[in-house]
């Protein structure tokens, strides 16, 4: 378990804040000034550089070679350690800028979108300069990256110039003036360095933002991230702001708990954050609106029957006889997004196969799910989701006994 | 030759409820700490989930999560005169196995002991005379109080989360609790639990005859609770599958509940599973520990060199290590020299079962937790005058019945045939109406000269070394204290409504085919004296300085309570003179 | 850290994981998990005997139904599938009195000592079984025990219970002693071993079966309980009806 270093930065107010960012190219700060790395190593979390950059249990910081699985093959990470052979020591500040904001290395060849270029471009200069400054002053490593891993034809970097036409629109964070100074960095957070794009908007076939569904959740890894939009039924409409700090925070709030690819993120970067930049995402996240959507499809009775007579046998054991669950131990599945989701991949999986909530130094109990899999057909699996997400207060479209079928033989397959 | 690891400061025999105890609070002192375990790791989702942990057959009566006989196993026999044999399969106890050891399949049964349990010979000689006790019976003060131990049994209440009424605060006796215990500094950390029907009804029986009855302190939590460490428990929702079974919802209390998420995240601990310390190593002089010998799953032996080892596996086999470590004198029963394996104690359990009226009763007995219950404590300890009744001692009695698994609930009133359509008519007709306590009266087991451990002669175990030898019978004073409560707890069923009662009560020769408990003591006593016990007051060897044992074998006679409260107590007072002297300055804590 | 899903034979009901069979794990930093981690039961299939010769499964058919006979309300033994599950049971690591203590000396002791027997369960109904069949073969004109009349069972399970009767090289008592605790285990036991089929015996006394929560009736006094039983693999209610 990595600790990284308690920031603490005071997050000026917006007018302030907006003049820094208008510094653009005049000047580059002082790259050894130790306020500049301190606000480079928060960034760098932020960020969460850290997480894809390093091979997990036991890797070398920044290191690289890590395996990335995309929905095109597995994708190797990059060595950004200062080692000036193998890392990017030898870069000069530009060319780290135009490589995270832009996707493009110094020799001219184009990253793949696995490194989230696309949000990072929202980032300020003067924070992605930072971040270089932080990340200078990290062990190098001489660490050569194996060689491009995707299959054919996504190994082809050239093509990436045709999808950066497609899919990538460069340029700074806009902040909006008629919105709050905390709601502006709640979004640029988001939207930039967090890249909770990344994971939580919706992509084309080729694996470009649909910008028009931002953030209502996207099946990657053999989960669903959902939808963290405000919307009452699927997003976070029925949090609270405590709620949604508490879950970054801790990993856990009194709905639900992050487990998965979320679980890491956690452990890495969001439980890392200042309060402030908390409270700023949690106002920015919850101002989305929600997506009228058209009524889910009504469940069948016989479904919710035997749905309900499984959850009174089983899952109340710790969901509770109301579905209510029990406060930062077992989620609220009457209230989850995750549970109501539009995509139910996540809920199938965790039904399947169990599951382990993150573990933080604030809520350290990490309690695990058993895995039902053994003990439950695909109808059945089927009939109590069904049940789950239509007992309560909001509805979602049953779950088929066709689509647990097929996550069942997908996940057979699956390592983690 | 075993390969020798890298030094740690601490290794600590055993990952059960004391030996995370101390893994926590020595680990808190920035020391480098080893628990080894000869068990599996545990866990609930995945050894005792919700979905399969209610299965009678296979953790009942195939008692899966316990030791196998096969890796480790005792000799038995009543009497000195007479050629101890195996216990080839479990009988009378049950030795748990695994990370979490008893702590993961206890009832969560968590008493005080009273005050006077822990000065129990001169008390008893100051009342009644030194004549009034048996000649043969070995009984002696703890060598620390109640008092001393008092905020370590409320640290690890509120470790638990522990669900109780207080009986006694701070010296004002409080309605509906206990009005015999020790005072206590606060109250329990959550209300008690709700009492189903035949608990309730046993209360007010045992109200309308006088008594004082209360809830039985329970680890089975009434509500949500977040422990000191920031760990989450639930609520207990009832299910009837708690002693012999781990809890798959995070609402019994166990080091897994309570600790183990918590420790595993310190860089500065670790632990082994599957690996069975063999021997402490002590350095040429004898007096001093080196370290450990442990032998993994492989069959490979390693050396674990420490500077503090903490001995804290379950009684028997912390009496076992020692002897086989030949740390201290073995104890000699006819020279009564000697302290190792001296003053070895059980439980006198004793139960009623009575049956009622199956148009006007429904117990719903299959709704219950480890600790419900509706208990009385006007015969236990020196609660009442013995002067008239001619034994001393005594037990709590309640209606705690446990659950009610068909494969052993399924009783039937006294002269129904063990089988045949009278049989199966009667289960039918008296399975939902009938009390069967379980654990009814559960008394005391005062020590004895003749009742104790040694080595085996004959029989030897997988690595070739001498079993260890039990040699136990009940003794007079205990039958009588015995036939003396089950009566008096036979009145209450009674005043309950019942029609038959059937009366069992404890009779010799100690059976050790018949299940009494897991509560074995002794063998390596604490005292004030390193000629009648192993151990000081601080649960330090008289003989090997960094060396401490931790749980009930330092009970130097058995009272008539659960011991894992007051051997969670015990550790946390051994801990922190660990920190606050031992660590100070290394040696002997005490100078007889 | 990975638990191995175990290997079952088709019908074998528990697998005794004995500890020298597991690895070592060294856990530091976190709680260990996988998916799919722990060890479900696996349920006895139905087909033919797996310990049992067919006459020895007729045999415990036959005591399994005087020990639990059948009534108009209830199966007995042999339809509950008592014979059954004590079938896959010897067939099981149970038979086989896998983790016993079974170093010699064997000596006879006190009863208080407990059984001193090298033989486990299995090799005990062997041999008890055909010393039974033996003795009916030449008290009762030929037949063996599942061919006598009903009453003479009764009277000779009696006679055996009693120990007025005895078999020749076995102690018979304490063989129908096993059989009556192995019919009651099987008959109460979970459905997914074979017997209590259909949960019938539970149904019987009024047993809800594998249930966890039952915070919403802790403080319903003296109400019957209304949900019928469900076993670890279910019930019929679980399955959508169409």
């Amino acid at each position: 378990m990595r600790n990284a270093a308690r920031l603490s930065i005071v997050i000026g107010a917006a007018a302030a804040w907006l003049a820094g960012a208008e510094l653009g190219m005049a000047g580059d700060p002082d790259g050894q000034a130790y306020d500049r790395i301190e606000k480079g190593r928060y960034l760098t979390t932020v960020a969460d550089c850290f997480a894809c950059h390093t091979v997990p249990n036991g890797g070398k910081p920044y290191a690289g070679n890590r395996p990335i699985e995309t929905p095109f093959g597995i994708i190797t990470s990059s060595n950004i350690t200062p080692d000036n052979e193998t890392g990017i020591g030898a870069w000069s500040d530009q060319q780290f800028d135009d490589a995270v904001r832009k996707g493009v290395r110094p020799d001219g060849s184009r990253l793949y979108p696995a490194m989230p270029f696309p949000a990072y471009t929202k980032m300020t200069r003067d924070d992605v300069l930072a971040i270089r400054a932080y990340l200078s002053t990290v062990e190098p490593v001489r660490e050569p990256v194996k060689a491009n891993t995707l299959p054919f034809p996504f190994n082809i970097r050239l093509a990436m110039r045709a999808w950066d036409a497609l899919y990538f629109t460069e340029g700074e964070f806009r902040p909006d003036d008629r919105q709050s100074p905390a709601w502006n960095r709640g979004a640029y957070l988001v939207q930039g360095p967090g890249h909770c794009t990344a994971c939580h908007t919706p992509k084309s076939f080729l694996g470009g933002d649909k910008t028009g569904d931002d953030l209502r959740g996207f099946n990657l890894q053999g989960w669903f991230a959902p939808d963290i939009t405000g919307d009452v039924g699927q997003g976070l409409g029925q949090w609270s702001e405590a709620d949604l700090t508490s879950y970054l925070k801790t990993g856990h709030n009194r709905i639900t708990a992050a487990t998965g690819p979320m679980a890491e993120e956690v452990v890495n970067s969001t439980s890392q954050y200042d309060d402030d930049d908390l409270h700023a995402i949690a106002a920015y996240l919850k101002s989305l609106p929600g997506q009228p959507t058209a009524a889910p499809a009504r469940p069948e009775q016989p479904a919710m029957n035997a749905g309900e007579a499984i959850y009174r046998d089983q899952c109340s054991a710790c969901h509770g006889l109301d579905g209510q669950g029990v406060a930062m131990l077992f989620p609220s599945l009457a209230q989850s997004s995750l549970a109501h989701a539009s995509d139910p991949a996540s809920a199938i999986r965790l039904v399947l196969r169990g599951g382990r909530s993150v573990a933080t130094d604030a809520e350290p109990t990490a309690p695990g799910m058993p895995s039902f899999g053994w003990q439950l057909d695909d109808a059945q699996v089927a009939a109590v989701l069904t049940y789950i997400r239509n007992a309560w207060k909001t509805s979602a479209a049953p779950v088929s006994g066709d689509a647990v079928g097929k996550a069942r033989e997908q996940l057979s397959t699956r390592p983690d | 030759m075993p390969r020798k690891l890298p030094k740690k400061d601490v290794v600590i025999i055993g990952l059960g409820w004391t030996g995370s105890i101390m893994a926590n609070e020595l680990t808190d002192e920035g020391l480098d700490v080893i628990a080894i375990e000869r068990g599996p790791w545990r866990d609930a989702p995945t050894e005792f989930p919700t979905n399969y942990v209610q299965d009678e057959l296979r953790y009942r009566i195939r008692h899966e999560l316990f030791l196998r006989p096969e890796q480790n196993t005792f000799t038995f026999r009543n009497k000195i005169d007479q050629t101890a044999l195996p216990i080839r399969d479990w009988g009378s106890f049950m030795p748990p196995n695994g990370v979490g050891g008893g702590g993961v399949h206890w009832n969560a049964e968590t008493w005080r002991f009273l005050p006077t349990d822990f000065v129990l010979r001169t008390h008893l000689t100051e009342r009644y005379g030194a004549a009034f006790l048996p000649e043969d019976m070995t009984i002696q003060d703890f060598g620390v109080t109640y008092d001393e131990l008092e905020p370590h049994y409320d640290a690890f209440e509120y470790l638990c989360g522990t669900s109780g009424t207080a009986g006694n605060l701070r010296g004002q006796i409080q309605e509906g609790g206990n009005p015999f215990e020790g005072q206590r500094s606060r109250p329990y950390p959550t209300p008690a639990q709700k009492q189903p029907f035949s608990h309730t009804l046993f209360a007010k029986a045992a109200r309308e005859l006088g008594y004082k009855p209360f809830p039985q302190p329970s680890g089975n939590l009434s509500q949500a609770y977040k422990n000191p460490l920031g760990l989450q428990m639930g609520p207990c929702t009832y299910c009837g599958f708690c002693e012999w079974f781990g809890c798959g919802n995070y609402s019994k209390a166990s080091p897994q509940t309570t600790i183990l998420p918590h420790l595993i995240r310190k860089s500065n601990f670790t632990a082994r599973d599957n690996s069975e310390v063999i021997r402490i190593n002590l350095d040429r002089s004898g007096k001093f520990a080196t370290g450990v010998t442990f032998v993994d799953a492989g069959g490979v032996e390693w050396e674990q060199p420490a500077d503090l080892v903490i001995l804290a596996a379950y009684t028997l086999f912390n009496v076992q290590m020692l002897l086989h470590s030949k740390i201290g004198t073995p104890y000699d029963p006819v020279a009564n020299r000697g302290v190792i394996g001296r003053n070895f104690t059980h439980q006198t359990i004793s139960s009623v079962n009575g049956f009622f009226d199956n148009k006007k009763f429904n117990f719903n007995p299959f709704i219950a937790s480890g600790s419900i219950g509706m208990c009385i404590d006007e015969f236990n300890g020196d609660n009442f005058d013995h002067g008239p009744v001619g034994f001393v001692g005594g037990g709590y009695m309640g209606q705690v019945q446990t659950g009610g698994r068909p494969i052993q609930t399924t009783h039937v009133p006294p002269g129904t045939p063990k089988w045949g359509a009278q049989w199966k008519n009667a289960v039918r007709d008296n399975y939902l109406s009938t009390v069967t306590p379980g654990t009814g009266v559960h008394g005391s087991f005062y020590s004895y000269r003749d009742v104790y451990l040694d080595l085996d002669p004959t029989y030897k175990d997988r690595f070739g070394r001498p079993l260890m030898r039990m040699t136990i019978d009940f003794h007079d004073n205990e039958l009588k204290q015995n036939a003396y409560l089950t009566d008096k707890f036979a009145e209450i069923i009674r005043a309950m409504g019942a029609h038959t009662l059937d009366k069992a009560y404890r009779k010799g020769p100690y059976d050790a085919t018949d299940y009494q408990t897991t509560h074995l003591n002794g063998g390596a006593i604490m005292g004030t004296d390193p000629n009648t016990s192993a151990i000081n007051r601080y649960l330090q060897s008289w003989d090997v300085s960094n060396l401490f044992v931790t749980g009930a074998s330092a009970f130097p006679q058995n009272p008539g309570y659960n011991p894992t409260g007051t051997v969670a107590a015990l550790a946390l007072w051994a801990a922190a003179s660990i920190r606050e002297q031992y660590l100070k300055n290394p040696g002997p804590l005490v100078h007889a | 850290m990975a638990m191995r899903r175990r290997d079952f034979l088709a019908g074998t009901a528990i697998l005794v994981l004995s500890s020298m069979k597991s690895r070592a794990i060294i856990v530091s930093g976190g709680l260990p998990w996988t998916p799919d981690a722990g060890s479900p039961p696996v349920p006895v299939r139905p087909g033919p005997w797996h310990y049992f010769t067919a006459d020895e499964g007729r045999a415990v058919e036959a005591l399994a139904d005087r020990i639990i006979p059948p009534d108009p309300q209830t199966p007995g033994g042999k339809d509950a599938g008592c014979a059954v599950f004590i079938d896959r049971q010897l067939a099981g690591p149970y038979g086989r009195a896998e983790g016993h203590y079974t170093r010699p000396p064997f000596m006879p002791g006190t009863k208080q000592q407990g059984p001193q027997s090298a033989d486990g369960p299995a090799a005990t109904y062997r041999k008890a079984l055909a010393a039974l069949d033996r003795h009916c073969q030449s008290a009762y004109q030929g037949k063996r025990f599942a061919d006598l009349a009903d009453e003479q069972k009764d009277q000779l399970l009696k006679s055996i219970e009693d120990g007025k009767t005895k078999l020749e090289g076995v102690d018979g008592q304490s063989f129908f002693t096993l059989v009556i605790k192995n019919t009651q285990e099987g008959f109460f036991a979970d459905p997914l071993y074979g017997g209590n089929r259909d949960m019938v015996a539970w149904k019987m006394i009024g047993y809800p079966g594998a249930r966890y929560n039952y915070l919403d009736w802790v403080e319903r006094h003296n109400e019957r309980f209304p949900l019928p039983p469900v076993s670890l693999i279910g019930r019929a209610e679980w399955s959508p009806k169409l």
